[in-house]
């Protein structure tokens, strides 16, 4: 829909302006990392083993960070409202948000893959398979965390709410993308791949679906 | 539809939750009187395995709450008002206590059984999910003031959380199954039928007249909070 | 009348019929019983009142006195929990996307990206209404109106209030609005500033639109309006025309 590539572009260049926050963000990502390292200590066959984990977990943290910055400069001014008005539709705008928090979230996992190969002398395996679990990932964590943030950001207390409504929402994704990175890693003797693949894809289509379907509700009140 | 969302929906002072609530607990005290003390013992697990007697009914009914909440929701958001409301708010807060006491059972049950307080297993890890996720849809309520936005926005959140619970399920059992833990055996090869249905019966009851009860409170609540229409016009 | 060939660029208006003649034409602003409630409060109390099209009326009232939500609600950025609102004939609430279509509001908050440029706010939002051929010089040619041209290029947020009002007004003037609600037009203006608001309000009334403009500056609002409505506590406390406004309605004080 034209309505969701002209909210996408003002999202990409909102994000755009908005760059140095990804540095930011990206730095916490890095510090999580180094600090899950000190809790496992310097024991390079345990941390090998789990920097899937901890990669992943480093994501998802960071990613509340992102994810409530997204709208921040929405409801500054009520700018989203103002695009509302117009009307746009709210289908339109949730997709162009939620397109554009993806690619962050996607860019973010990939930058922050080098500095878990060297903390925790992990090899990346199969380097184009990474990036495509880490695409499959973020976007599980776009698609409800778009729908949240929007909801948290208009309300005091919004540093925790949207992780304490977000985290036991993705557990599925959480545990899919773990497994299947640390497959990629290490390898896969018994081809288990495909299925939090496919576990991965149906929670993103399930949840880029509804979350889409339940924004303009939100949106409205 | 406009008018639906004005006035608070009217609560009704009669005892028939009490009652229900009552005859739950009069069944509950039945059957688990019954499955703890009366039942035979298990074979391979001994007296541990009673607990199955309490442990299956609260997890068949804290599905049904939990289930019960997503019917409002969605109605809630269908049909705007605040009747439904109230009823996902009293759904999900009865849920959560009851997942909760799942929970706490799954720990007595693990322990003498397997040495550790928790075992993984799907379905109590599937429960622990819920407990965590509707506990984050009661905090979000309890964040918003305007009842109108709260009423769609925890609306929204328990559908969304909902649909995730079978997708719970499968991953946390895919992970189980590729690190071999150990599982849950299945509760009631051995076990008789009649404490278990009584006790089912019994939390139901018990869990219906909790959550009429919890909605009318919220109903009264919403009274105070929401100002009466106008009066004609001077 | 010419300036409704304006109101509909074809984009923007894919699913509905291209012109809409039969429903501009009816009264600009029907308002019946319209009451709005927060929380315990009630903001607005079965206010009732008619605006034909193409009438400029004025929205008086102290503060708190429900201006502000009562053309929120005309504008359907809030729902009314009683009574019906219709603007050219499209109700609020049934034909809440086709009403904006036709309203533009001036809000208190601006509606603005603090990011992004002067332009490049009127741009997203040609963008939105469906402009897919951007026409940068009718942007800046709105910009230039507002006083803005020289500052196009620089971020909102190094903005003042005066200029951000600015802004919001070359929001309204972009979407050339049938029916325009305006909370406020001269605040945090200055001299200049008012003199473009009462520009901008004879070139709405030029090309027939329905005006309703909640302002404090009863002279200024005298001049340029045809009605006045008065608010107090929520409901209607007086309705009339314009230039009997100070002294039939004791606002003086």
């Amino acid at each position: 829909m034209s309505q969701v590539l002209v909210a996408l572009r003002k999202d990409a260049l909102l994000q755009w302006r908005t760059r140095g926050r990804f540095v930011a963000v990206f730095v916490f990502g890095a510090t999580a990392l180094l600090l899950f390292s000190f809790a496992i200590g310097p024991n390079a066959g345990a941390l090998r083993q789990h920097a899937a984990g901890f990669l992943w977990l480093a994501l998802l943290l960071a990613s509340t960070l992102a994810l409530g910055d997204s709208f921040y400069g929405e409801m500054e001014h009520r700018a989203l409202e103002g695009l509302s008005l117009l009307p746009a539709s709210p289908v339109g705008l949730y997709y162009g948000k939620a397109l554009a928090n993806w690619a962050q979230l996607a860019l973010l996992g990939i930058t922050l893959v080098p500095f878990m190969v060297v903390l925790y002398d992990a090899p990346p395996g199969r380097g184009l398979a990474l990036a495509g679990l880490i695409l499959l990932g973020t976007a599980g964590l776009s698609a409800p965390g778009t729908l949240y943030a929007a909801m948290t950001v208009q309300v005091r207390g919004n540093q925790t709410l949207l992780p304490l409504l977000l985290f036991p929402l993705v557990v599925p994704v959480l545990l899919a993308a773990v497994n299947a990175t640390a497959l990629v890693m290490t390898g896969d003797p018994m081809a288990q791949l495909r299925s939090w693949t496919l576990l991965l894809l149906c929670f993103d289509l399930i949840y880029a679906s509804l979350c889409g379907l339940l924004f303009g509700r939100v949106l409205e009140s | 539809m406009a008018t639906a969302m004005v006035e608070a929906p009217t609560t009704s002072e009669t005892n028939t939750p009490y009652l229900i609530a009552g005859a739950g607990v009069a069944l509950l005290l039945v059957g688990s009187y019954w499955g703890l003390a009366r039942a035979p013992r298990e074979t391979y697990m001994g007296d541990v395995q009673r607990i199955m007697y309490v442990h299956v009914p609260t997890a068949w009914n804290a599905m049904l709450a939990f289930t019960f909440a997503f019917g409002c929701a969605v109605a809630s958001l269908l049909r705007g008002g605040y009747r439904w409301d109230t009823r996902l708010e009293a759904a999900m807060e009865v849920g959560v206590v009851l997942s909760s006491l799942l929970c706490i059972q799954g720990a007595i049950w693990a322990k003498p059984t397997w040495g550790v307080w928790w075992d993984w297993d799907p379905r109590l890890t599937t429960t622990a999910v819920l407990v965590l996720a509707f506990s984050g849809i009661i905090a979000l309520r309890s964040f918003v003031d305007d009842p109108a936005r709260r009423a769609v926005w925890s609306a929204v959140a328990a559908i969304v959380a909902y649909v995730d619970v079978p997708i719970v399920y499968f991953s946390v059992k895919w992970w189980n199954s590729l690190h071999q833990m150990q599982s849950s055996p299945e509760t009631v090869s051995n076990a008789f039928h009649w404490p278990l249905r009584i006790n089912a019966f019994g939390i139901l009851f018990l869990m219906w007249g909790l959550i009429a009860l919890r909605a009318r409170i919220a109903t009264l609540r919403l009274e105070r909070q929401l100002a009466p229409p106008p009066e004609a016009a001077a | 009348m010419p300036g409704h060939c304006k109101l509909f660029s074809p984009m923007a208006t894919a699913a509905a019929p291209l012109t809409d003649a039969s429903a501009v034409s009816v009264a600009g602003l029907e308002v019946q019983e319209v009451s709005k409630r927060y929380g315990a409060r009630w903001a607005l109390v079965r206010v009732s009142f008619r605006l034909a099209a193409g009438e400029i009326a004025m929205l008086a009232g102290r503060n708190g006195s429900g201006k502000s939500t009562l053309l929120r609600v005309l504008a359907t950025a809030l729902r009314p929990d009683l009574g019906t609102a219709r603007v050219a004939g499209l109700d609020v609430v049934a034909d809440r996307d086709l009403v904006r279509r036709r309203v533009a509001l001036l809000d208190h908050r601006s509606h603005v990206y603090d990011v992004l440029s002067a332009l490049e706010n009127l741009e997203v939002m040609a963008r939105f209404l469906g402009d897919a051929a951007l026409d940068r010089g009718r942007l800046m040619a709105v910009l230039e109106q507002v006083g803005l041209a020289d500052r196009a290029g620089d971020p909102v947020a190094a903005f003042s209030a005066g200029m951000r009002k600015r802004l919001a007004l070359a929001r309204v003037l972009l979407k050339t609005p049938g029916v325009a609600l305006l909370d406020e037009p001269y605040g945090e203006l200055d001299p200049p500033g008012f003199r473009l608001v009462d520009d901008v309000l004879d070139g709405l009334r030029r090309r027939g639109a329905t005006v309703l403009m909640a302002t404090h500056l009863v002279e200024r609002g005298r001049e340029h309006c045809d009605r006045a409505l008065v608010l107090a506590g929520g409901g209607m406390q007086w309705d009339g025309a314009a230039r009997h406004l100070a002294t039939d309605a004791g606002l003086a004080g």
